[in-house]
């Protein structure tokens, strides 16, 4: 006989957040990917002014939005990493507690470099 | 009442790793490289990429200092196995939102794909590593 299926199915959904946001960001990056190859390839930056012109403007908001998109995405990514092989609640809570700080502090760090750039 | 979700976890199972990869089909190594280049990517390519931005933005010295490193040869291995786990990982995501919208998902495409992004990838290292040396 089959088993009767005994798991609460009731939930938050946080799951399928995560999935989906994992999709989202996904697709962000993969853009940038193409963007920044076609980028580099079509305007050929030479030296340092034309490394640094690069980032100027529109091209350096995308690169802080492709940054955002990637420290939400390892978020996810490590989350979900941490929760497959760290199985002692205190330890695992406390990798996740030092994991989101230093995306946290990554944020800040690309947004005071690419917000604004010249 | 032996078969309460509480008493059945509560059994003591026997665990089984395998650790080898050498048995996994090709899905299963996509699945672990993905895994382990995701991993690899958090760090320490992260913060390096971000120190590396920062540096080089920064400052013409910065950049020249980045510059003269890039001319080593061990800057650039390190760099064509950063480039495998961004490109393992952007082929494999890319199979993975294929297989999502129910592209290819029978065993016999989802296994060719598979090939395809383990090949991909590495392809994919080599041919940046052949324009940087």
């Amino acid at each position: 006989m089959v088993k009767q299926y005994t798991k609460n199915p009731v939930g938050a959904h946080y799951g399928t957040r995560g999935f989906l946001i994992q999709r989202f960001t996904a697709v962000i990056m993969a853009v940038y990917t193409i963007a920044a190859l076609a980028v580099v390839v079509s305007r050929h930056p030479v030296g340092y002014a034309g490394y640094k012109a690069l980032f100027a403007g529109a091209f350096g908001l995308f690169t802080l939005l492709f940054l955002a998109a990637l420290l939400y995405h390892a978020w996810i990514g490590v989350r979900d990493i941490l929760i497959d092989y760290v199985k002692p609640m205190g330890v695992r809570l406390g990798l996740q507690f030092i994991v989101a700080t230093v995306l946290v502090f990554y944020f800040i760090w690309a947004a005071a470099l690419f917000w604004g750039a010249k | 009442m032996s078969s309460t979700p509480a008493s059945r976890a509560a059994v003591r199972r026997p665990k089984y790793y395998d650790l080898s990869l050498a048995h996994l089909p090709p899905p299963g190594l996509v699945s672990i490289f993905h895994r382990i280049s995701g991993a690899l990517l958090f760090f320490p390519v992260l913060p390096l990429l971000l120190w590396f931005l920062g540096t080089t933005l920064g400052s013409e010295e910065g950049y020249r200092r980045f510059a003269d490193w890039y001319a080593h040869p061990i800057v650039k291995i390190v760099l064509i196995v950063f480039v495998w786990a961004y490109a393992h990982h952007f082929w494999a995501g890319l199979r993975y939102l294929l297989l999502d919208m129910h592209v290819g998902i029978a065993k016999a495409p989802a296994r060719k794909s598979a090939v395809a992004v383990l090949v991909l990838g590495v392809a994919t290292a080599i041919a940046v590593g052949a324009c940087i040396w």
